[in-house]
């Protein structure tokens, strides 16, 4: 079985698509281990007795029952967006169909809910295939090995992601990491319960209005417990995080301490007329798995 | 945790306000954007007489919401040998049916709204006049949720709307959620959102901006 290989050689599809569905199946089901930790702080530090650390233990309970029962964790299973690490010389066509197909086929097993609908006549298609659906990004690097990772994004958060020009009058927030700061918050404000807090940040400084989106996207693979490489979005990082957990929006909107788990910042080059700040939010149910594919067909979780 | 049992009269639902923690049993179904649309378009506001199916839904579904509630969720559903069960099946936004939420209310005599995020002043001017209230669910806890919609009963408009979408008769056992808008006209997304402005303002008056 030759997965991984040069341009001449075959991409065994079909070990591919098992890697692939089995990857599907475990990001619907099972949370990563940093997101569960910070899940499980974030019920020990609210107050004996409160609504929000009542909400948090159910959201243990659904954790651990989704993975007992192997169930979807959350009945809107998003839009399921592929990030792919390859080698030279794979067929971009090839990998994207072997997603469609496990995608189609979790659908068929009830893993994954009816999600890709047609937005001209209305339709689903019944399979979380369609235009752009599932989303299959791709970067090549050096190494021999496949790594896939993949994030189930809900629509309840994507509809409370926001995207700043700055300046903004409005939030007195300038073309500099204050004015980032303050846009921030704001978004944080303004998603309140409805992106099903605690959530998790994705933020993108710079580039242009489609490249910010997707790389606020990447920043949401990061593990909760990563420190950014640059000292100033490491700072801001902290900063962020620890001024929207004292909004007291906290679990659902409801009230509490944790409003946020996590905060990403990457960067990317802006023309001098624009300063975008974009912000996803991701759902306190932060469904993102990852598998390494050595060039033999093997393949382990690695998230 | 209050237990709320439905069909519930307009005395009982009184005793519950904003912030109670409840367990909802009794029969119920879901209906989220599709569905709202076409209670409020066809049904309550649409030409009569009906047609036949849809007059025979209409039918249905007075009785199930007359005291009753409806669920905003878009389950996933499993099919065993012609049985359905609900998988998993946690809250959607509430905020985007606010344009029909009052009127369902008003008449089907629908005394809960479950969902999440909250909603808004026709809403809960809605939930004072008629003695309704709105219970937040818990949110992504897709699985938790299923466990307490023990028995799908019937299915409408499944062809139509699609499986997320269709009204999904249930029935529900100790269903978790918590009153955020009560039939007092209180609500808490009101309250709880001016607290988080005032704090908002204050992390932004900490630095005087770019």
């Amino acid at each position: 079985m030759n997965v991984v290989c040069d341009a001449k050689s075959r991409l065994s599809e079909q070990a591919f698509g098992e890697a692939i569905f089995d990857l599907v199946r475990r990001t619907a089901f099972e949370l990563p281990a940093d997101v569960e930790a910070a899940l499980k702080r974030a019920h020990d530090e609210e107050a004996p007795e409160s609504t929000a650390r009542m909400i948090l233990a159910t959201f243990l309970e659904n954790m651990a029952l989704a993975k007992e029962k192997q169930a979807p964790l959350c009945q809107d299973t998003g839009m399921p967006l592929f990030f792919i690490h390859h080698p030279p010389g794979l067929s971009h066509r090839a990998i994207r169909r072997v997603c469609e197909e496990a995608v189609a086929r979790a659908t068929q097993g009830q893993f994954l809910r009816h999600n890709a609908v047609d937005p001209v006549t209305g339709l689903n298609s019944g399979n979380n295939v369609g235009k752009g659906f599932p989303g299959v990004f791709f970067e090549e690097w050096d190494d021999e090995a496949l790594e896939v990772a993949l994030m189930l994004k809900g629509g309840g958060s994507e509809n409370v992601g926001r995207q700043y020009s700055l300046p903004d009058d409005a939030l007195s927030a300038g073309r500099d990491l204050e004015g980032v700061r303050r846009v921030v918050l704001d978004a944080v404000r303004r998603a309140e319960g409805k992106g099903c807090p605690p959530g998790i940040l994705g933020i993108c400084i710079g580039g242009d209005r489609g490249s910010a989106y997707l790389h606020s996207k990447h920043q949401l693979l990061r593990p909760l417990t990563d420190v950014n490489p640059d000292p100033a979005l490491a700072a801001l990082e902290e900063r962020i995080l620890q001024e929207a957990n004292t909004l007291g929006i906290g679990p659902l909107g409801l009230g509490g301490e944790t409003t946020l788990l996590g905060v990403k910042i990457g960067a990317l080059h802006r023309v001098p007329a624009s300063y975008f700040v974009t912000v996803t939010y991701m759902c306190w149910e932060n469904r993102r798995r990852a598998i390494r594919i050595e060039s033999d067909g093997a393949y382990r979780f690695i998230g | 945790m209050k237990e709320l049992t439905i069909p519930i009269t307009a005395e009982q639902i009184l005793e519950f306000h904003a912030g109670d923690a409840v367990a909802i049993s009794g029969i119920a179904t879901t209906g989220r954007d599709a569905a709202h649309k076409y209670l409020v378009d066809r049904l309550i506001e649409g030409p009569k007489p009906l047609p036949a199916e849809d007059e025979r839904i209409f039918d249905e579904l007075k009785k199930i919401y007359r005291g009753g509630a409806i669920y905003h969720s878009g389950p996933i559903l499993r099919n065993d040998a012609g049985r359905w069960s609900i998988v998993s099946s946690g809250p959607t936004t509430s905020i985007r049916d606010e344009i029909y939420e009052d009127k369902v209310i008003a008449a089907f005599g629908l005394r809960v709204v479950i969902g999440k995020g909250g909603m808004g002043p026709r809403t809960l001017a809605a939930c004072k006049a008629h003695k309704a209230v709105y219970v937040h669910g818990m949110g992504g806890a897709g699985v938790t949720n299923a466990r307490a919609m023990v028995e799908v009963l019937d299915v409408f408009k499944k062809e139509e709307f699609g499986l997320p979408e269709a009204f999904w008769k249930i029935r529900l056992d100790r269903f978790p959620g918590i009153v955020t808008m009560d039939a007092h006209g209180r609500s808490l997304h009101e309250e709880l959102g001016k607290a988080f402005d005032e704090r908002l303002a204050k992390l932004l008056r900490g630095e005087s901006g770019g």
